[in-house]
């Protein structure tokens, strides 16, 4: 038996596959096809959590997403996920679920004294108290308001990594959200005409509204059928449109089931991007509460929901149930329970009279005509309901549940999001959207066109409208006839019902414990537009979004104002429809592939010498070739450039081919200094401003042609360099001829640095005549490099006579490796980033430290460079005067006066005896190469003029004070001897 | 996410674009002098409305185009070459 | 440097009584019948001597200080719709003061210590929470500049401290230190960092103020600044023309719009930046953490939901809405840094609209037209300023000089080349 409560065949599951799960450690059997929720009615088991506030009992409300109350905490290999609503878990088999947010246990939890004090606690409480003494907020009253707070446990499993995840990209010409009787005739009339159709449904199977009725099995059946043969219509179920933004992007979870989970290596779902055309909502509505006391007795349930519990599942949620409505709708419920051999029932409804009522009492269903419930009574469970007959006598109903419908709002929250207007419509009380014809429209409930058949017809109706607005006639297309809909009943129109006044706590909020009095407090303190009321009081800020009750807040608010409802007005919705995972979100560019990964054309070689590599943005470079940490490797690989040779991988420079008639002009446009003098064959150091006179980016042009240059750009700028360039180009140069190519991918780059540079590349060189006055300092060639066509550039970063040459990516190794080999003799070795640091700061050269966007050319020593004649990009605001202040901080070198001290990166530079007041900065630091001690650069307040002074350099991080001696950034070689050499 | 019709490369999701701001502002002659620099690289008239701006389709031709882009609704009317004269915005857009 | 005081509690005198204890159990015995409005509703007076225009943090703040530190009451806050629902009430809700120009330490470091006595000045609980903000790093190069960073704002006495990976790790159990890309190579962490519950920061700021007699009125949107030669004489609104001898300007976000509405023109462009809450959890993070290695900041809240966000979509906006391309950005860099969150689900995306200025820095300033003055340009920086904030506009506006802490946030600072560039991006909004 899976449950005494099951009564007959549900439509979704099967008697003859009984599924167990256990639930707050007992075991139980359910129904394959159930979910959690249904499982645990037919087993009769009504309490499932604690409130969040009032710790008060809670059961189950609705059967599905919108469920408020019924929040489980589900146990699985991951670890435990909390907040799961049951009415939407399915029950797969050995689900381990558990009750959450109570203590010791969910039938005697301790914290529901709170519900005791609640006089004490209304809403906003916290923001009147806790204030004194002044210690005691963060370490008393919060933690004891945090532990108490927060529903369910997230416990992953230790060490558990990102799950797989998947994003979909998907296309269409028409998104159909929801896929009722609206939706179903919209997407086959859009489908019969040619168009591409989503047809997004948040259920597990099709039909929404229509499976609540047997009479429309068949019309489901047919259009099932007719939309599996329509190649162009995609039906997703359990797939939720949770948010929808500008230019006709949709996103959408689909969540899996458990055997598709199994099969597909865990995944859990899917998160789709829908680019559409036009999207046509038929999101149908969402039945609402009524507010009255102890209405969140477990036991209270939507009304709409026993008859899904009844038809989907075979659930009888009570032997013994009272209806309490205001509409004709809810009576579906009423009467198909009583067909399904429930009884006695009775209905109290608001209205006096109404055709359904006349219905139900033809078929020997109890309706009290005029009345409303008070009070729903009970410890734990519904056991009566109070209710004030027409006449005005109150008097006890004997019920085992409560099955409430205060009518139905059209779920308008997607429409908002994609910019609809709403309108209030009294004929059924809620707000109605319009979406501007551009973007789509809103159809069947939805849009309040109530009835299963009008829904069908203006479903169809809408298709049509949108498929002309597409280009697409049905006077063009065969179309299928029109399947014969059942009739929709007559109704009595809804008489709104918001609130009953009575004793005891009324929810409008089941998930936030917000009553109807916390709303009357929100007005009567001043919180009394919408979203100040929703912002006191909480009120539809849960999970559930306060979909049962917001409305029913809006309307408590409104009377309380002495306003229609109209003018109160809803909280803004916004993303997401359904709570949306972080992973699903995420995609799978997370752990390992949360960025790309850049290797350098010879990665391979440099792994095989023994690189630790290091993440330089997007790239990984050799940071030193040894496993061992600490200094010693890193110098020895400096000291060998420095006595004899090295040679540095650095191909991860941008590099930027520049051709083209007005190649020169533009680039003495976008560097400061003058470009266009460049002789053919030979390179300069060159230096990009920004517009506001700061340092952009710095690296070497070489003139290769008298209309052909080729740049280097930091490895940090790049891709931004590019950009840049191609922006000014286009934008402020369009009179130029020139083409600028992003070369950085297609030349392995290396460096070969050292005394003895010369001899070893002019053994892999060997068509160039590489004698200084032949082949000199900045001079560019083209050269055939190990038997490769390559260029060869007489630059250097290290402050040693240095070349670095260009072969084709592709075909790199095989140079590096001939380097390496006629540097055999010379005992040359590869060096990594960390040595070309050391031995660049030695000669005061600048990298991203220094070029940090705050330093202007004059700040680094450049101010010479740029070019007197002409103009070029940051030309006139570097002449600012704040750019010329003598506070400027200004590039110099540090070295600590006692040897044995080190330097700290980040140190703050103070005057002794002016402590409170930095001056400046390390910025870069290291051990010399070949001597005692620390050099460091640094931007010192009016740097230049305190060359020679002494300084504290205060690291406080790191618990030490030094002092040190301000020097020249140029430590090595000042005159540049070595580099001409 | 905005989806952006390059004229050379059809629509194109957002992510392919870099954007380069403000449009309207052009750079003035070199010799303008330091108020006419101030105003272009720093002052805007950040119109909640009908803003004309610069997007570089880096992912794509990397062409420059210029985008006329609602602020508020982010619909895009028209979308040219640098020195194209796009139409003038609708009146009365959604916002 | 200057020194901060406690101010003088000058909230309970209004019509909503003092809030304690005591008085939240009396009223329970009452049925909390006993409570009136937070704040007054004021319909406008024709005049004031100072007109505040924008009811959000900043505005409300300003008005505050105005009457209890510079005595001047005679104030009106001017919302268009109603208070505290533009920024205040859309942020990410930090508070901390770690940044790297000494003159932006000082300022936001005053405000901290006007954050953690707020609930004494105000009356009003706005739970202010030092559960401290940690950073991430993952480079020798972030190591450095946080490392200068910590530093200076020793030198200035203000709280920083280096964390190893073990300590990040016990300060954050659910932490990847190894991920595949950008291993975690430690943090630092201002433990006076925090967090504080938004909304009851506009709203405390309004009973203060509104005890002190400001009117704050709601629903009245400005339509016009008059000015008389160069020199400001009121505001025209939906609610009738409002004379004052000075306006003041709070509407980040919307600061271009109201400058224009005086003919002139700012170096701000505004820009949305992003925010999401989670599902409630019990205790999960004890402390606000940012990610080095990509947009992603996320905290915990008394409620249990977490809060995140990371940075700006990146484009000219004044969508008040998140866009998407950002939102599976930021929650990559989440489950990256953290891979358990992966299972935990979010429930809202929004988005605020941003003044970003030029230089990334905020502007508090006279402007060419006499009378004038800006309090914006906060960039997504300005929760954590508004007592800062509101306390050196109150100060401009009754002095007519700037406060010494808010002088490096002039506006001539962009002609003058003495821009405030905290991470040195330049004067392209849209990349900071």
């Amino acid at each position: 038996m899976t449950g005494p409560a099951r009564i007959a065949n549900g439509l979704l599951t099967d008697p003859d596959r009984p599924v167990g799960f256990r639930f707050d450690g007992r075991s139980f059997l359910g129904q394959h096809g159930d979910t959690l929720a249904s499982a645990l009615l037919a087993n009769g088991v009504r309490l499932v959590g604690r409130s969040f506030k009032y710790h008060r009992p809670r059961g189950v409300v609705t059967a599905g997403p919108e469920e408020p109350a019924a929040l489980v905490e589900v146990v699985g290999p991951g670890g435990r996920e909390p907040n799961r609503p049951a009415t939407t878990l399915p029950l797969g088999e050995g689900l381990v679920a558990a009750s959450q947010h109570r203590w010791p246990t969910l039938t005697f939890d301790l914290l529901s004294i709170n519900g005791v004090f609640s006089r004490f606690l209304p809403a906003g409480f916290y923001y009147k108290t806790f204030m004194a003494p002044g210690w005691a907020w963060e370490r008393l009253y919060e933690p004891l308001i945090r532990r108490a707070a927060g529903l369910g446990r997230l416990q992953p499993v230790a060490g558990a990594q990102a799950a797989p995840a998947e994003t979909i990209h998907d296309h269409a010409d028409v998104l159909v959200v929801g896929a009722g009787a609206a939706g179903l005739a919209a997407a086959h009339r859009l489908g019969t005409l040619g168009l591409r159709v989503i047809l997004a449904e948040q259920d597990e199977v099709l039909g929404g509204g229509a499976l609540q009725d047997a009479r429309w099995d068949t019309w489901r059946a047919q259009m099932d059928a007719r939309l599996r043969r329509l190649g162009s219509v995609r039906c997703l179920t359990r797939t939720c449109v949770v948010g929808a933004y500008e230019h006709g992007v949709f996103a959408a979870l689909e969540t899996l089931t458990p055997a598709e989970t199994a099969a597909f290596g865990g995944l859990r779902e899917r998160f789709r991007i829908i680019r559409a055309q036009r999207v046509l909502l038929t999101t149908g509505a969402i039945e609402r509460l009524i507010a009255f006391a102890h209405n969140d007795l477990p036991g209270v349930m939507q009304a709409g929901a026993a008859l899904s519990y009844l038809r989907r599942y075979g659930v009888a949620v009570g032997r013994r149930p009272a209806f309490f409505v205001n509409n004709d709708e809810a009576y579906e419920a009423a009467i198909a329970l009583h067909a399904a051999g429930v009884e006695p029932i009775v209905v109290i409804d608001a209205r006096a009279e109404s055709r359904a009522a006349e219905r139900a009492r033809a078929q020997g269903l109890d309706v009290h005509g005029g009345a409303v419930v008070q009070e729903a009574r009970g410890r734990g469970r519904v056991r009566a309901v109070r209710i004030v007959d027409r006449d005005g006598r109150s008097r006890e109903l004997e019920a085992d549940c409560l099955l409430v419908s205060g009518g139905h709002s059209p779920w308008t929250a997607l429409a908002s999001q994609s910019g609809a207007s709403l309108r209030w419509d009294e004929s059924i009380a809620a707000f109605t959207p319009a979406l501007d014809a551009a973007s789509g429209c809103v159809a069947g409930a939805a849009r309040g066109c109530f009835g299963l058949a009008r829904a069908a017809a203006d479903g169809d109706a809408a298709a049509r409208a949108l498929a002309a607005g597409l280009g697409r006639s049905a006077v063009a297309v065969a179309v299928d006839p029109a399947l014969a809909l059942p009739e929709d009943a007559e109704v009595t129109p809804i008489a709104p019902l918001w609130e009953v006044r009575g004793r005891g706590p009324a929810f409008v909020d089941l998930q936030n414990d917000v009553t109807t009095d916390d709303v009357r407090l929100a007005h009567r303190e001043g919180y009394e537009h919408v979203e100040h009321m929703k912002r006191f009081t909480t009120h539809g800020m849960a999970t559930d979004q306060g979909r049962i009750g917001g409305l029913v807040g809006s309307a408590v608010l409104a009377l309380a104002r002495g306003l229609p409802v109209a003018q109160v007005g809803q909280p803004r919705p916004r993303p997401y429809l359904q709570p949306l995972p972080f992973a699903a979100l995420a995609g799978s560019d997370v752990g390992a592939h949360f960025k790309p990964k850049r290797r350098l054309p010879l990665h391979d070689a440099h792994a095989a010498a023994g690189a630790t590599f290091v993440a330089v943005g997007l790239w990984l470079r050799p940071l030193v070739y040894s496993t061992e940490t600490g200094w010693g490797p890193v110098l020895k690989e400096a000291r060998r450039v420095r006595r004899s040779a090295g040679v540095t991988d650095v191909s991860s420079l941008g590099k930027i081919d520049v051709q083209g008639p007005g190649a020169a002009r533009f680039l003495d446009f976008v560097y400061a200094n003058t470009i266009s003098t460049l002789a053919v064959g030979r390179a300069r150091y060159g230096i990009m401003l920004r517009e506001d006179g700061m340092l952009f980016d710095d690296g070497t042009v070489a003139r290769l042609g008298a209309e052909h240059f080729i740049l280097t750009t930091t490895t940090a700028n790049g891709a931004a360099a590019l950009e840049h360039l191609e922006f000014h180009l286009q934008a402020c140069c369009p009179e130029l001829d020139v083409v600028l190519t992003d070369v950085g991918d297609q030349w392995a780059q290396f460096a070969v640095a050292g005394p003895r540079a010369r001899e070893i590349v002019a053994a892999v060189v060997p068509g160039i005549d590489l004698a200084n006055e032949a082949f000199p300092f900045m001079a560019a060639a083209a050269a055939t490099i190990a038997g490769l066509a390559g260029r060869l550039f007489r630059i250097s970063f290290s402050g040693e006579l240095a070349y670095e040459l260009a072969v084709p990516a592709g075909e790199a190794t095989g140079a590096w490796r001939a380097v390496l080999e006629a540097g055999r003799p010379f005992e040359i070795a590869p060096y990594g980033l960390d040595a070309l640091n050391t031995l660049r700061i030695e000669k005061g050269h600048v990298t991203g430290a220094e070029l940090n966007g705050n330093t202007s050319a004059d700040d680094l020593g450049f101010g010479r460079l740029l070019k007197k004649q002409g103009d070029f990009i940051g030309r006139t605001l570097s002449r600012r005067p704040g750019l010329a202040a003598p506070d400027r901080l200004q590039l110099v070198g540090v070295r600590p006066l006692d040897r044995t001290k080190r330097l700290r990166n980040g140190a703050q530079l103070v005057a002794p005896g002016a402590a409170g007041t930095g001056l400046g900065y390390v910025t870069s630091s290291t051990p010399c190469v070949l001597e005692d001690g620390w050099f460091g650069l640094a931007l010192l307040a009016g740097g230049r003029q305190r060359i020679g002074q002494r300084l504290h350099a205060v690291a406080a991080t790191h618990g030490e004070q030094i002092e040190v001696e301000i020097a020249s950034p140029h430590r090595l070689d000042p005159k540049n001897t070595r580099v001409h050499s | 996410m905005l989806r952006i019709r390059c004229p050379w490369c059809g629509v194109r999701d957002e992510a392919e674009f870099r954007y380069r701001g403000d449009a309207s502002v052009r750079r003035p002659r070199g010799d303008a002098g330091l108020a006419a620099f101030t105003d272009y690289a720093y002052v805007r008239d950040n119109p909640r409305g009908w803003h004309l701006e610069w997007w570089l389709h880096v992912g794509g031709c990397r062409r420059l185009l210029k985008v006329s882009r609602h602020t508020v609704s982010h619909a895009i009317h028209a979308v040219g070459a640098p020195d194209d004269h796009l139409p003038p915005p609708p009146d009365g857009a959604r916002e | 440097m200057l020194t901060t005081r406690p101010i003088g509690s000058i909230a309970g005198r209004g019509s909503s009584g003092r809030y304690s204890i005591l008085r939240l159990f009396r009223e329970g015995l009452n049925g909390q019948r006993g409570w009136s409005h937070a704040w007054r509703k004021a319909t406008p007076r024709p005049r004031y001597k100072v007109v505040i225009v924008g009811g959000g943090g900043h505005g409300l703040a300003t008005a505050f200080y105005l009457a209890a530190e510079y005595g001047i009451g005679d104030v009106a806050v001017l919302e268009r719709g109603p208070l505290g629902l533009g920024n205040v009430g859309r942020n990410t809700t930090l508070i901390r003061s770690n940044y790297f120009r000494p003159e932006n330490v000082r300022f936001y470091d005053h405000s901290l210590r006007l954050w953690e006595q707020l609930e004494r000045t105000l009356n009003f609980n706005a739970m202010v929470s030092q559960r401290g903000t940690l950073n991430l790093f993952h480079t020798e190069a972030q190591r450095d500049l946080f490392t200068r960073r910590a530093n200076g704002m020793r030198l200035q006495s203000v709280d920083a401290e280096a964390l190893d990976r073990g300590a990040v790790r016990s300060l954050l159990p659910l932490i990847d230190l190894d991920n595949g890309r950008y291993p975690v190579l430690g943090g630092f962490l201002q433990p006076r960092g925090g967090t504080v519950r938004h909304d009851a920061v506009a709203w405390g700021y309004a009973r203060a103020a509104s005890a002190a007699g400001a009117d704050i009125v709601e629903h009245c949107e400005v339509t016009g600044i008059r000015q008389v030669a160069g020199r400001v004489t009121g505001v025209e609104t939906t609610q009738g023309v409002i004379g004052a001898d000075i306006v003041c300007l709070a509407v980040a976000g919307h600061s271009s719009r109201l400058a224009a509405m005086a003919g002139l023109r700012l170096p701000i462009e505004t820009h949305v930046l992003q925010a999401f809450v989670t599902e409630s959890v019990k205790p999960l993070l004890d402390v606000v953490v940012t990610y080095g290695a990509g947009h992603f900041y996320i905290s915990q809240s008394d409620k249990g939901g977490l809060v995140f966000g990371g940075a700006i979509d990146g484009y000219n906006s004044y969508g008040q809405r998140g866009t998407l391309t950002m939102a599976e950005e930021v929650a990559a860099a989440g489950v990256t840094m953290m891979p358990g969150l992966a299972r935990l689900r979010i429930v809202r995306q929004w988005g605020g609209v941003m003044d970003m200025t030029m230089d990334g820095s905020p502007i508090v300033s006279r402007t060419p037209v006499a009378g004038l003055i800006i309090n914006g340009g906060w960039c997504y920086g300005g929760f954590k300023a508004i007592p800062a904030g509101g306390m050196t506009t109150a100060h401009l506006i009754a002095h007519g000089t700037p406060h010494p802490l808010a002088a490096h946030l002039d506006l001539d600072r962009f002609a003058d080349g003495r821009t405030c560039d905290e991470r040195g991006l330049g004067p392209f909004p849209y990349a900071h």
